[in-house]
């Protein structure tokens, strides 16, 4: 199991050199370390909400509603900091990561205890987060000039790294640990590998689903704030269809729609992959009605290589247990 | 409901004739907006009674529905009918669905035109739009080359590569690129109206282009994104960020410097139009193809084969008149 993982996590970090060679000999800037760097940082909103759908996919579930409660979240951040613009940008972070945390709770108890399919309940949800933002923003933006200072010195503030990468990195290490160290990270594995004997070692189904979309939720919240202090704009489209990147983030990682099969790294791996594609079309000069093919045909290329390589494991496995039967 | 709205039509009838009479020295005029409430049609009112005072012998009439649809502005428009005014300047909320109750205002003898958002030709005499593709291409070119002397790469960062809008206007402003000598447009790129996406544009085209001067964003979310970008990269100053934009949006990038100036229609000459067009249609001035009508300080319009006529280039804003704006629309 591990060595599989590993080894789809080769395939994919040999893609993304690969892609960076490709992408080299077209603008040979794009490879200074300080430029990957770049790349990397405006990668970091993609990483962190693939970690979170990461947990969701592993549970069997999908979750839809990411990029709408990104921009639910971040719209409150942002009329909190208008209202009150001495309010501490750091509880400002706590406000979003607590609303983050109920949105995405509130999509757990609905496939939870209502038991309906998570893409029905995320798909309903989307449209009411989103709707909500109208609700309270009027239809209006939150501007850059409207917004403190301190409010959108976060994610550029730089500590080596900006910020912004910070946040990623600690939410990878955080999950890393969570998912491999942890019972309930160990749960979400078992929920989606194999129900039926995940209730019979005493794990809950329901309630280890309700807490994946719980997480997706925080983060989703902790992102909204990034997304909206960094753009330095706020308004009801923001991060518009963002939630299919991130669900493609996570296939292209190898995480297995089915449930049960997946990594933090493949996860990280694959928002990268799209990260570099995102960041390369707009300099290697590509006419922008081939940018969306081209992105796409990446895509599906990544899933091919990674589908192909786990079917051969899949078929050797079989074999070994018919031999031993 | 039948029995009741012809009793309506009976009264709105009988105080048509009554209101008429009772203010036969005045024109009424009024300003139909797309919703009470919102700062571009409250400036537009603005206008509209500069231009009353100007003329002198005007009443303004400001109204609208409270929320944007179409069955509010017919009501609106049914009580004005009843009112007996001389002349409705309306931005619609649809095309279509008001053409039945301004034909009726028309029948009465009712001055009909529309301004900034139109109505279909049948239902109109004529109608004003805030700027043309021409001047609006030429002048998001014009912004960029006012602020570089010595010339210098410029890029485009436009909606999607579909938007019609957007397509048309930097059409235009290719046509117009060799009357800017020195002005060399190296890229069209597109951000699709997605802060993220343009952002990342933005970057590119810093990274690409290394001596480029500025970046012209025909649209309000690639504006705001470009200038962020410029900001986040430190090269205020040497990249300048304009293009179309809503003063509300820009105060900050106006603020900090990354961009000089931008430009959008301007709400108070736009209402300032539309009633000194109303006045004079209803003293008379015919509306076919090609007709010359005055409209006051800025100039005359000149209407095309569908009765539509453009007012002037767009408004420049920057940091001298921002403060008067940001808070208007």
């Amino acid at each position: 199991m591990t060595q599989l993982l590993k080894s789809r996590e080769m395939i994919l970090t040999g893609a993304i050199v690969v892609l960076l060679g490709i992408v080299a000999t077209r603008f040979p800037a794009f490879i200074a370390p300080s430029n990957l760097l770049g790349v990397f940082n405006d990668t970091s909103p993609l990483i962190i909400l693939a970690i979170g759908q990461l947990v969701v996919i592993l549970t069997k579930c999908i979750d839809l509603s990411v990029a709408a409660t990104l921009a639910l979240t971040g719209m409150v951040s942002a009329m909190l900091n208008v209202a009150f613009p001495d309010m501490p940008v750091v509880l400002i972070l706590l406000i979003a990561v607590g609303l983050g945390t109920v949105l995405g709770a509130f999509n757990g108890v609905l496939v939870w205890k209502l038991g309906i399919p998570p893409i029905v309940v995320t798909l309903g949800t989307m449209t009411i987060y989103r709707g909500i933002i109208f609700l309270i923003s009027d239809g209006k933006w939150v501007n850059s000039h409207e917004m403190s200072a301190a409010f959108k010195s976060v994610p550029r503030f730089e500590i080596g790294l900006p910020m912004l990468s910070w946040f990623a990195i600690v939410v990878v290490a955080i999950f890393y640990v969570a998912m491999t160290r942890t019972t309930l990270g160990r749960a979400f594995y078992a929920v989606g590998g194999n129900p039926h004997a995940a209730v019979y070692t005493g794990i809950n189904v329901g309630r280890t689903q309700f807490w994946a979309f719980v997480f997706s939720g925080a983060l989703a919240g902790l992102t909204g704030f990034l997304w909206v202090s960094r753009y330095a704009v706020a308004y009801v489209d923001i991060a518009l269809g963002f939630e299919l990147d991130v669900v493609a983030a996570c296939v292209i990682g190898g995480i297995a729609i089915s449930g049960g099969v997946g990594s933090v790294g493949g996860a990280v791996l694959g928002a990268l992959f799209l990260g570099v594609i995102k960041n390369a079309l707009p300099v290697v000069n590509i006419s922008p009605f081939w940018q969306m093919a081209i992105s796409g045909s990446a895509i599906i290329i990544a899933i091919a290589v990674n589908t192909r390589a786990s079917r051969t494991k899949g078929r050797i496995i079989l074999k070994k247990a018919e031999q031993a039967a | 409901m039948g029995v009741m709205k012809k009793l309506m039509t009976t009264i709105a009838a009988a105080a048509a004739f009554a209101g008429s009479a009772a203010h036969a020295e005045d024109v009424r005029i009024a300003l139909v907006v797309k919703a009470l409430g919102i700062g571009f049609f409250e400036a537009a009112a603005k206008g509209a009674e500069e231009a009353a005072a100007e003329l002198g012998d005007v009443e303004i009439i400001y109204t609208g529905p409270t929320d944007t649809t179409a069955e509010g502005q017919i009501e609106v428009i049914n009580s004005l009918i009843a009112q007996g005014v001389d002349a409705i300047a309306i931005s619609a909320n649809d095309p279509d669905a008001l053409v039945p109750a301004l034909k009726k205002a028309m029948d009465r003898g009712i001055t009909v035109i529309s301004w900034d958002s139109g109505v279909a030709p049948e239902g109109r005499q004529m109608h004003l739009n805030p700027s043309s593709t021409e001047l609006i291409g030429n002048t998001i070119i014009k912004l960029a080359a006012d602020h570089m002397p010595e010339g210098g790469d410029v890029a485009i960062l436009s909606a999607s590569a579909t938007a019609t809008n957007q397509n048309a206007w930097i059409e235009a402003a290719k046509e117009v690129l060799p009357n800017y000598p020195g002005v060399n447009l190296v890229a069209t790129v597109y951000g699709d109206d997605l802060s993220d996406k343009s952002y990342r544009e933005a970057q590119g085209l810093m990274a690409s282009y290394p001596d480029l001067k500025a970046i012209i964003a025909p649209t309000t979310v690639g504006i705001l994104a470009a200038s962020q970008a410029v900001t986040d990269a430190g090269k205020i100053g040497e990249i300048n960020v304009t293009g179309l934009g809503l003063p509300s949006e820009m105060a900050g990038a106006v603020e900090s410097g990354a961009t000089i100036s931008f430009a959008i229609w301007n709400p108070i000459d736009l209402g300032y139009a539309a009633t000194t067009l109303a006045y004079n249609i209803h003293k008379g001035a015919a509306t076919d193809a090609g007709s010359e009508i005055p409209m006051g300080r800025m100039g005359t319009a000149t209407l095309d084969d569908t009765g539509a006529a453009a007012m002037s280039d767009p408004f420049t804003y920057d940091a001298s008149n921002i403060e008067q704006f940001k808070s208007i629309f």
